[in-house]
């Protein structure tokens, strides 16, 4: 393998490890804001319970998040000079922000959040709790205006093969950002919602029947079931975008070869890039059109446009987006279906949890981690769309790699991969043995806090 | 934005300024908490607890200053960060996995399994020792002028011993500020034994600079620099004095004193950044490019400022607070 394409396997190794983490402190900062002020206006001490164990998957997550974060932060240097040489002038500002207004906030106030629960008063801490959760928000925000714009640049001009910022507002407000950061956002939510819902299932399901375990099983539930008809929207209204600016990614995920009208949506197909052709498809007929164009008779532009007289490909490869976006989209209907059912079933019991029935349980637990799934291919979908680009029509990947020998690249990719796999064995194994742990309430003294809140502490089960 | 005369003289100053700001902010605080996971071996299991307590809600913000030091190399001076990390690629890969090992040990080591505790202790101090070796090297190969012979690459093998030895004397510092009893008592030795360290770490990169580079030794001995540059030395050699004077009487019974030697190491450190700074501006890749010729287009560097004037106060502001905040001796560190 080349320098290149060793240089794009450690970049999307590190950055699909890196945003496993943010996905979920992202929302669960909310979350836990949510919880804390529940806590203050009822007095319930399930609420306190919640906050108690949910801040230290929080810490956890954060911590994973924190360092795998400053590992892109060098990439960029070590292994994609040219990125910033070109587009330096546009990046850099949206990269400092983020640093400035987001990192600094989260990392000094979440000492404060963790540790300082008993050492300053209720408000303070609230507040911290408000701030992080703020400050995950603000980089989320900053990170996907930048990543946004390499999709949809706009404020620009080019000067001696340089970028140079003309319109703030425009970088700022591109054409995809509004829509990306949404999407984002809502698959954060989502993917805590299923995170809470599953591993509460997985601590009741080992007995432990606090009110804690129940007032969290509902918080991700309902959470999901609200987020998810959004998602689907906004989703779609995503695509509609990407259709309007990035045609020939919409083109890779629709597996479609030929511009035209009464384009099926394929469920299911083996895309050939060689003889750009597909096998064994089976679609819905005019089903593409549909979506993308709302008429049988819309046109759907094919990938067969973007090749380049000299027979240069100019759109991504198909496969991967192909596969992505379907499993993309089969989790986000798996979540439909798995949060309105246990909604239902909730109400209809009228038990709560204890109306749901023990395989859903066991499905939720199953799903703990399915906002990942969807996350990565989602971001698979949008990121592999854009090659052979960097940046839209602007830089090609291949110009901005480092001339870096191969080997050296592969040494430090193999170390990368070693080090993400144990850790992630780590974190998924430390999570259900915190759950465990909490369930046999070796973890959960009743504790009155410091100050702020009715003392009412309840013996754990 | 003219009112200063020219942005393209005066933004890269300004900014580069910033970096070493942030750089130096960077050495002394996550240089501590570096410095204390170096220290991990050496003491016993319940001391490494109170010894991570005295860190836990400092160390993330501490990292935070690296962040900030890189991406203001990042967005200021883009094609010196290519050069730089290029030339550094390995060394930069090996404390990138070092601070991962030693930033989520500090996490599992109390949630994982109490049978993994020890492997994630050990995991914290594996960590810290990559992070600090590998920016010591990384020191010496920048004093060097990023140019791969055996004799540079010795070199940055020396300041990777000497950085690290340097770290874990400012972590004995900070111990002996925030412990008491017999890991303060141990601290002070810790302390004791590094300062020897120090002294010649410094002293190898004080002869070995000027010797490499005819330019830093034109800035050092020409006249009337010298005299300028006089203050610096001297300043460090009677800090050293008192540091040793203060190590030989503390702990003291009341504790009065116990912020000394953690004062003194931080203006040791920061002293050593001067010097180093003045030897190498106006360069920001040593020998090579010049801070004016890395340097971003005005337009995006007034920009970033615009923000940084606003924001780096806070920043400071909220720093302060989370120090007073946990200010006093270090406790059991929980969530309640």
């Amino acid at each position: 393998m080349d320098t290149l394409l060793l240089s794009r396997i450690q970049f999307g190794a590190n950055i699909s490890f890196h945003i496993l983490f943010p996905t979920i402190t992202i929302a669960l900062g909310w979350v836990l804001l949510f919880f804390k002020l529940r806590f203050k206006a009822t007095g319930d001490m399930k609420w306190m319970e919640s906050y108690r164990f949910w801040v230290k998957v929080f810490a956890l997550s954060f911590a994973m998040g924190v360092v795998s974060g400053i590992t892109m932060s060098f990439q960029f240097g070590t292994n994609w000079p040219g990125f910033m040489e070109t587009v330096g002038n546009i990046a850099g500002p949206l990269l400092a922000y983020e640093v400035m207004t987001a990192f600094f906030l989260e990392a000094v106030f979440l000492g404060i959040m963790l540790f300082g629960f008993s050492k300053v008063p209720s408000w303070l801490h609230t507040t911290a709790t408000f701030l992080v959760a703020f400050g995950t928000t603000m980089s989320a925000f900053w990170i996907l205006v930048l990543n946004s714009w390499m999709h949809t640049p706009a404020g620009f001009e080019m000067r001696d093969g340089v970028a140079f910022a003309t319109d703030w507002w425009a970088i700022i407000f591109n054409p995809s950002m509004p829509y990306r950061l949404v999407h984002m956002l809502l698959a954060s939510g989502l993917t805590v919602a299923f995170l809470l819902a599953g591993i509460s299932a997985f601590r009741y399901l080992v007995g432990d029947k606090s009110e804690s375990v129940r007032a969290t099983l509902r918080t991700g539930v309902t959470l999901g079931a609200l987020l998810i008809p959004i998602q689907i929207f906004a989703g779609d209204m995503h695509g509609l975008n990407t259709l309007e600016h990035q045609p020939a990614k919409v083109a890779a995920m629709e597996g479609n070869w030929e511009t035209g009208p009464n384009v099926p949506l394929l469920l299911f197909a083996i895309p050939d890039q060689e003889n750009r052709t597909n096998h064994f498809e089976i679609g819905v007929p005019n089903g593409a059109s549909l979506i993308l164009k709302h008429k049988p008779e819309g046109v759907v532009p094919g990938l067969n446009d973007f090749v380049a007289e000299d027979g240069t490909i100019m759109h991504p490869r198909v496969a991967p987006v192909f596969y992505s976006f379907r499993v993309m989209v089969g989790v986000g209907m798996l979540m439909l279906v798995m949060s309105w059912a246990a909604v239902v079933l909730m109400r209809k019991k009228r038990g709560g949890i204890a109306g749901l029935p023990k395989p859903m349980l066991y499905g939720f637990v199953a799903m703990s981690f399915s906002g990942w799934v969807a996350t990565l291919a989602g971001w698979y979908t949008t990121e592999i769309g854009r090659q052979p680009w960097l940046v839209t029509g602007v830089m090609d990947t291949a110009s901005a790699v480092a001339d870096v020998p191969a080997p050296l690249v592969a040494s430090t990719l193999i170390a990368y991969l070693v080090i993400y796999v144990a850790l992630m064995f780590a974190y998924i194994g430390a999570i259900f043995y915190m759950a465990r742990k909490a369930a046999k309430g070796e973890s959960i003294k009743p504790r009155v806090p410091s100050s702020g809140g009715a003392a009412v502490s309840i013996p754990a089960e | 934005m003219d009112m200063f005369g020219d942005p393209a003289i005066w933004l890269p100053l300004v900014f580069a300024g910033l970096m070493g700001l942030s750089i130096l902010i960077y050495v002394v605080l996550d240089g501590f908490d570096l410095g204390v996971g170096v220290l991990f071996p050496f003491a016993e299991d319940d001391e490494k607890d109170r010894m991570i307590a005295s860190i836990g809600p400092f160390w993330d913000a501490n990292e935070t200053w690296l962040v900030l030091a890189i991406g203001l190399l990042l967005v200021a001076f883009p094609s010196a960060h290519g050069a730089i990390l290029t030339a550094l690629y390995l060394p930069v890969a090996i404390m990138l996995i070092g601070l991962i090992l030693r930033g989520v040990a500090f996490e599992f080591r109390v949630k994982a399994p109490i049978k993994h505790k020890a492997s994630w202790n050990n995991a914290f101090f594996i960590g810290s020792m990559m992070t600090s070796l590998s920016q010591g090297f990384m020191l010496g190969m920048y004093i060097m002028g990023l140019e791969y012979t055996w004799a540079t690459f010795a070199f940055a093998c020396v300041t990777a011993v000497f950085l690290t030895v340097g770290y874990s004397f400012i972590g004995a510092c900070w111990l002996i500020l925030k412990t008491e009893e017999r890991l303060q008592l141990k601290s002070v030795a810790w302390a004791k034994g590094g300062i020897w360290g120090l002294v010649i770490g410094l002293g190898a990169i004080s002869l070995a600079s000027p010797l490499v580079s005819p330019r830093i030794f034109e800035k050092w001995f020409s006249f009337p620099e010298a005299i300028l540059l006089a203050p610096l030395p001297i300043m460090s050699v009677l800090l050293v004095a008192l540091l040793w004077a203060a190590l030989r009487k503390l702990p003291t019974r009341d504790d009065s004193w116990a912020w000394f030697p953690f004062v003194c190491s931080i203006v040791l450190f920061t002293l050593s950044f001067f010097g180093l700074a003045y030897s190498f501006y106006p360069y920001v890749v040593p020998e090579q490019i010049t801070i004016y010729e890395a340097a971003s287009a005005p337009e995006s560097l007034f920009i970033i400022l615009v923000g940084t004037v606003f924001v780096l106060p806070t920043i400071i502001g909220y720093t302060v607070l989370a120090y007073t905040v946990f200010r006093g001796k270090a406790t059991e560190l929980s969530y309640d």
